[in-house]
């Protein structure tokens, strides 16, 4: 089952931001497609835009020229609320430094999307808890984000960012905030969540994490300097269950 | 989000934080009891006055003794009985919108029935003032005629009086109490009018006068305390007082140019007034109260302003997983309105309890105004809605990027 168009489409897409008068280009002039299913990562040195241009495929922000697309629609068309809502339905946001509510306990924090897809309490529990367990935390649902080690908070993160069944999960440095064991458990669990058909947008700086990934698209300076599609070299050991 | 989800997610946050929570609603919840305690004293002040007024009865003028002149030195006010049972008759037959007027004089004693004793009112008149009150009988009868004329041994009680002399069987009708060593019997016990119209007993004005006060007395034997009167008519009250007023200088021999030696007042009237003072102390402490509530709203907006900038990362957050700006908004505006109903109700639970206190310690009259509390709740969840727009629109505005890189 593929789509008419690609899942996301950027066409031309710049990004500048102007402070104290002075326009500084963190995106430029960047194409390119993902289609569903796919696993990306998003390469490039500390500046380079990565995050500008996770920003904008997130819908958290629009480019100054160009288009994004997301199933073909342009969405500078459509409306900040609009934008929000296709964020709570379509859109998994997994930060590096994990982004949990601190006063909120796990099942809390996953179920949160859903609070803004408009779902009753009951059902957003009951969907929150098979997240955990898909991401094998349910025995942490009633523990708050202190108690938790990085890896383990990590993990509540993607099941959060998975609740709602997005179309695409976004990751900016994922295992950043994670010593290299915990960190390829991480990667495990989303190399695993790939092969379910979940398509997967991953930044880092790091070529080894990259290296993971079928698809790699290199940025400098704010410009795409390279995207290149690799054989599968993805670990065949699975973090899941 | 929908409004109750809001309120869920408020509720989380401000259990977070009792203290901050209630330090913050205080200044809500002192304006509020105050409010609400002022509203209680000042309509319980209020119903007191209605119900002296009701009690006196409609279109009554009273008629008491004022200023008289004794070799040049003006004397106090009623330091001289200047009104006579003639000046009554006079009144009675002279004025025509004069329906039914009484002469009193008054004093207390002690009452006593068997074992039980009471300190009371005796007031000495005629059945005229019953006429003049419209006050009727719970039992027994008025003053007859020959009772009047010839200093009958008969007393009419009021409520209390009857309820403290005799046991709840008990039959005031035709017992014996005595006042002053004097044997009388009770003819009548008269309907309930209010608390501070019911501890008295009547007996008839030469009762009054010959067993009393005695021969003794340096008092004038025709004169009277006071004089009340009914006018027949509302719209009558300012000719009858003025028809009063020149019948009395003229039976007086007051010459013009000299002060009156009585005075016609209109009690509902200086009542009615009286009230209106009431109500304007009450509004203006009210107004007062209101300054509290306004100065709590206050500290609402600035605690919520700086809890807005310490949870600018959760609100990036909540933008990032999909909430919208409205949703953002109506979460800070849950907040700030919970803070503020919360503080209203412990403030209408502290002003109820407040009231009593003061009702019970201070002896008032107070009245729980239902109409007080709605209107202070209405104020509380006004002042929410005022205080909690400004931080709650602040933290809708905020980029969801900028909020998300903050620490």
């Amino acid at each position: 089952m593929t789509a008419a168009a690609p899942l996301i489409s950027l066409r031309s897409v710049s990004r500048t931001y102007r402070t104290e008068g002075v326009a500084v280009a963190a995106v430029r002039n960047v194409s390119f497609d993902i289609a569903q299913g796919e696993i990306v990562a998003v390469m490039g040195p500390s500046g380079s835009g990565k995050s500008t241009l996770m920003n904008m495929i997130g819908l958290l922000d629009l480019p100054s020229e160009g288009a994004v697309y997301l199933q073909g629609a342009d969405v500078a068309d459509l409306t900040e609320d609009r934008r929000s809502s296709l964020r709570a339905r379509s859109i998994g946001f997994v930060f590096q430094s994990y982004n949990l509510l601190a006063r909120h306990d796990a099942i809390e924090n996953v179920a949160l999307p859903l609070v803004y897809c408009g779902i009753a309490r009951k059902e957003r529990l009951a969907r929150a808890e098979a997240s955990l367990e898909a991401v094998g935390m349910l025995h942490r649902a009633h523990h708050f984000p202190r108690q938790l080690s990085g890896g383990e908070q990590q993990r509540v993160a993607i099941a959060r960012a998975l609740i709602a069944s997005p179309l695409i999960v976004l990751a900016d440095e994922p295992t950043g905030a994670l010593d290299s064991r915990t960190g390829a458990e991480i990667l495990s669990l989303f190399a695993a969540l790939n092969r379910t058909g979940q398509t997967i947008v991953m930044i880092t700086h790091d070529p080894g994490i990259a290296a993971q990934c079928r698809r790699t698209i290199h940025l400098h300076d704010g410009e795409l300097v390279g995207d290149e599609t690799q054989a599968p070299a993805l670990p065949k050991r699975s973090a899941v269950s | 989000m929908t409004m109750l989800q809001g309120f869920q997610i408020a509720l989380h946050a401000l259990r977070l934080n009792p203290l901050r929570s209630f330090l913050t609603m205080l200044g809500i919840v002192i304006g509020v009891a105050s409010i609400v305690t002022v509203f209680a004293i000042g309509s319980g002040a209020q119903l007191r006055l209605q119900e002296q007024i009701r009690s006196i009865g409609a279109n009554v003028l009273m008629i008491t003794p004022g200023a008289v002149y004794q070799g040049g030195v003006r004397l106090k006010d009623g330091s001289k009985l200047t009104m006579t049972e003639s000046d009554v008759q006079a009144i009675l037959e002279q004025i025509p919108e004069i329906q039914a007027a009484a002469g009193s004089i008054a004093g207390t004693a002690q009452v006593i029935h068997e074992g039980k004793n009471w300190n009371t009112t005796i007031n000495g008149t005629t059945t005229g003032h019953f006429m003049v009150r419209d006050w009727q009988l719970a039992a027994g009868r008025y003053f007859s005629a020959t009772e009047e004329a010839g200093a009958g041994k008969v007393v009419i009680l009021g409520s209390t009086v009857a309820r403290e002399l005799f046991a709840p069987g008990d039959d005031p009708i035709g017992a014996q109490i005595r006042i002053m060593k004097v044997p009388l019997e009770v003819v009548g016990v008269l309907d309930r009018k209010g608390p501070a119209q019911d501890d008295v007993a009547f007996v008839p004005l030469t009762t009054a006068k010959l067993r009393f006060l005695g021969s003794a007395s340096n008092i004038n034997r025709d004169s009277v305390a006071y004089i009340i009167a009914k006018v027949t008519a509302d719209g009558q009250m300012a000719g009858a007082r003025a028809e009063i007023a020149n019948l009395l200088r003229q039976r007086h021999r007051i010459p013009a140019g000299q002060d009156d030696d009585f005075k016609v007042q209109d009690p509902a009237a200086a009542m009615e007034a009286q009230q209106g003072a009431i109500r304007t102390v009450a509004l203006l402490l009210v107004a007062i109260a209101s300054v509290s509530l306004l100065v709590g709203g206050i500290s609402i907006m600035n605690v919520m302003i700086v809890s807005v900038t310490e949870r600018t990362r959760e609100i990036g957050i909540r933008r990032a997983l999909g909430g919208r700006m409205r949703d953002i908004r109506l979460q800070f505006l849950c907040e700030a309105l919970v803070l503020c109903l919360l503080g209203g109700a412990i403030g209408v639970a502290g002003g109820i309890t407040l009231s009593m206190t003061v009702a019970r310690m201070a002896g008032w009259v107070t009245s729980i105004d239902g109409q007080a509390i709605g209107l202070s709740l209405v104020f509380s969840i006004a002042t929410g809605l005022v205080f909690g727009f400004y931080p709650a629109h602040k933290a809708s505005k905020l980029s969801p990027i900028e909020a998300l890189k903050t620490e």
